[in-house]
């Protein structure tokens, strides 16, 4: 295997482990905001690294701009869905007795 | 390699899988709304690596547009979820 | 290994749309159903039908999850009445039955299929070249079959005079759905002013591509409209009222333009909806710039619901 496959290989696995974590913390973690933070890691590391492994198989430059924009576009929409879906859950919390 | 990609798509979705026990448990609607987030940028993933194990560069337009529509569920539900709360009691107003 | 993705897939989509359909709560069901429409993307791709993965991806993903949730919304007021009227045992056990019946049926006639499983794919490929167009989902859609394409563009047109219907007699005329507001320097108004140029840009490539590589107008015009739906979502627009002209010109003109090119084409290649030798790729590209426009517009339309405001509001 060449040096571009192990570094791919290597941020794959990396990727995967981090949506390990985000799964264990949304299913562990004891609270929606705890749970938040959790899911946001999977989001941008776990997608950020995948990504970044299989940018060398990615056809030339637009395959790979395209990739990085997959990962920009989930980043930015997760990042606003994150925030509100928490003052959702804040807003849970203040209305129950 | 091929084999190598197919298996971490596997593994992804075998993960996410497990974080859609939330979407039963709850025990709040943001739980499961989260769920939905993890299960959104898995399966984008887990699209792109079975993409690139087909040699299929389509793919990545499949998760593009997965990415774009998947904010937009999520700000439909945020706002549903809002507007239920606020009911009659005072005008609509997002954060 | 495919075999292990497919196995996780497959478990996971059965067990998600048990859930979807045996869920209490509406919105949880809704959730449920979403996430089960993810999983039918990546359900497709396997399956090597990226244009379908493409379509399920924007419709399944997107524009039902909005639609579905919305309905949930109105339906809350009700749900606990709804829950309080369910089926006797007898009625569950008939449409058990009935449900296990249809299932094997299908599995018994996908299973009976002979392998290689009859197709016309290779008929299909054959004229491809003298169309100019790439793509076979494509030929099929805007040459082979443009016929159903043009029924489907008219009965997407019924569709959205349907759901006006439902407008009450005083708001026929107004603003569908309520007026939202959002605070202007919070997030979602932020998130509404990034994403839709991306997201135009987005939909408009993916339109384009589909000459050659999947997509086409359907799956574009989806984006667009989704992206049209955030902005007013976020309160940066108002949805048009629909008395307005533009919009009821942009609603017929993507089906009209169809129809004249059909006749156009009856005159000149002898039977409607037949493209002119060396004339296809032209034609075919101004039918999906003429579907383009209708299309984002009944869409959004679609989701936007029925008038509820009167004009002066």
């Amino acid at each position: 295997m060449s040096v571009l496959d192990i570094v791919s290989v290597v941020a794959i696995v990396a990727g995967a482990l981090f949506f390990l974590a985000g799964t264990v913390g949304l299913l562990r973690f004891p609270d929606s905001f705890t749970r938040l933070h959790a899911l946001t890691k999977a989001d941008n590391l776990g997608l950020g690294l995948v990504v970044l492994g299989l940018l060398p198989h990615a056809g030339g430059v637009l395959g790979g701009a395209k990739l990085v924009c997959v990962w920009l576009l989930v980043l930015l929409g997760g990042a606003c869905a994150s925030q509100l879906i928490a003052r959702t859950a804040r807003m849970a919390e203040r209305d129950e007795p | 390699m091929t084999g190598f990609l197919l298996g971490a798509a596997a593994f992804v979705l075998a993960m996410v899988a497990i974080g859609l026990a939330r979407v039963l448990r709850g025990p709040d609607d943001a739980d499961r709304v989260m769920a939905a987030q993890l299960l959104g940028s898995g399966g984008i993933a887990s699209l792109l690596l079975v993409g690139a194990a087909a040699d299929d560069p389509t793919v990545v337009d499949v998760a593009l547009t997965l990415a774009l529509l998947a904010a937009f569920a999520s700000i439909a539900f945020v706002k549903a979820k809002l507007a239920a709360r606020a009911g009659d009691r005072r005008p609509d107003v997002t954060p | 290994m495919t075999d292990l993705v497919i196995i996780a897939l497959v478990l996971l989509l059965a067990g998600l749309a048990l859930f979807a359909v045996l869920a209490r709560d509406a919105f949880a069901a809704v959730v449920g159903f979403l996430a089960y429409g993810l999983l039918l993307t990546l359900a497709w791709v396997l399956l090597r039908g990226v244009d379908v993965a493409l379509t399920e991806a924007a419709i399944g993903g997107g524009l039902t999850g909005a639609l579905l949730i919305g309905a949930a919304s109105r339906l809350h007021g009700t749900e606990a009445a709804a829950r309080a009227e369910s089926p006797r045992a007898g009625t569950r056990a008939l449409a058990a039955v009935m449900a296990g019946l249809t299932t094997a049926a299908l599995a018994a006639c996908v299973l009976a299929l002979p392998t290689p499983a009859p197709s016309l794919a290779t008929e299909a490929m054959a004229p491809i070249s003298s169309l100019g167009v790439g793509n076979p989902i494509t030929a099929v859609l805007l040459a082979y079959r443009a016929m159903d394409t043009l029924l489907e563009a008219i009965v997407l047109v019924f569709a959205i005079i349907g759901v006006w219907s439902l407008a009450p007699d005083a708001a026929w005329g107004g603003r569908p759905g309520p007026l939202h507001r959002a605070d202007p320097d919070g997030i979602l108004a932020y998130l509404a002013r990034l994403l839709p140029p991306i997201g135009l840009i987005v939909g408009l490539y993916i339109f384009w591509t589909g000459a050659d590589a999947p997509g086409g107008k359907f799956q574009g015009a989806t984006i667009v409209a989704a992206m049209w739906l955030l902005v007013i979502m976020a309160g940066l627009a108002d949805v048009p009222p629909i008395s307005r002209r533009w919009l009821r010109a942009g609603l017929v003109a993507g089906p009209l333009a169809f129809i004249a090119i059909g006749l156009a084409g009856a005159a000149t290649a002898g039977a409607f909806l037949a493209y002119p030798d060396g004339w296809a790729k032209p034609l075919i590209v101004a039918v999906e710039l003429a579907l383009m426009p209708t299309l984002t517009l009944i869409l959004a339309l679609l989701l936007a619901g029925a008038p509820l405001r009167t004009e002066s509001r």
